[in-house]
């Protein structure tokens, strides 16, 4: 039988919202308060899911200590406490929740082959979350 | 189609354990879950159910009749109760949060008669929840 498993994380960073494509009165104007030259801060909320055939000796999709390390050492260590803006996934991307979503898929999917990685789902506050599944299937809700 | 949630809370206990390991495999895998005496957890549950509006009562499906069933097919038997000892699907299956999904759809499924079973979601805590859609 196929289960979907989800699991939740957290972790703190801060990001600016300004693009070299536009003029300072553009970001502005399409970024707004984002656009802050000093940067400002989310507690982003993480949710990743994997879907898989339950295994019939563990009773369990994937173990979940190894999603816990896959997603700690790849994800949480390179993201939380950091600068978004300063990081490699973000040369010459602005680091929308949109694109951190992304990128954080695109991190975990080749590494994890103990379930398939159905969803990435961040919640940047609790009024705004993005979702990513892969190549077109991307989703995005406030 | 509408879709409609109902949630219900109940408590139980459990262990992780698979006699074809070894004492070592079983720590090793199943880590803290391991101890055979058990822990608890303050499970929600969700159970979603689809089908199209009854002209007549403006209903997807009679939520009390919905409560009802849940209460009977899987609180009276789950709620306060050590899952490994109490509840029979889990003499033979491990109780893991993906295990007690399936294990309350089979449950559920069978009794639903005008609505369908859509999903059935068990939060073992607010961090880890598991989804299942009847899939093979
Ligand atoms: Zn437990």
């Amino acid at each position: 039988m196929k289960a979907h498993l989800t699991r939740r994380y957290r972790f703190s960073a801060s990001h600016r919202l300004h693009s070299g494509n536009f003029s300072c009165e553009q970001n502005r104007a399409i970024y707004g308060k984002c656009n802050n030259p000093h940067g400002h801060g989310h507690n982003y909320i993480l949710e990743v899911t994997v879907s898989g055939q339950v295994d019939g000796r563990t009773g369990m999709v994937c173990n979940l200590i190894e999603l816990d390390d896959a997603v700690q050492s790849e994800i949480l260590e390179r993201f939380d406490r950091q600068n978004l803006n300063t990081l490699l996934p973000f040369a010459g991307k602005v680091p929308t929740t949109e694109n951190l979503c992304v990128a954080i898929y695109e991190i975990l999917q080749p590494i994890f082959h103990a379930a398939h990685l159905e969803r990435v789902r961040l919640e940047e506050t609790m009024m705004n979350s993005f979702e990513y599944r892969g190549k077109e299937n991307a989703t995005v809700s406030s | 189609m509408v879709y409609l949630t109902r949630k219900a809370e109940f408590s139980a206990s459990h262990y992780y354990h698979n006699p074809d390991f070894s004492p070592e495999q079983n720590r090793q895998i199943f880590g803290k879950c391991n101890n055979p005496q058990g822990h608890g957890h303050n499970y929600m549950l969700e159970v979603t159910v689809k089908g199209d509006i009854d002209p007549d009562s403006g209903f997807v499906v009679d939520l009390k009749q919905l409560k009802e069933i849940m209460h009977r097919e899987v609180l009276d038997a789950m709620d306060h109760r050590f899952l490994n000892k109490e509840v029979p699907e889990f003499t033979t299956r491990i109780p893991t949060t993906e295990n007690l999904a399936i294990a309350i759809w089979q449950r559920l499924e069978p009794k639903l008669d005008n609505a369908k079973l859509h999903r059935v979601r068990v939060y073992e805590t607010a961090d880890l929840f598991v989804d299942f859609y009847g899939e093979r």
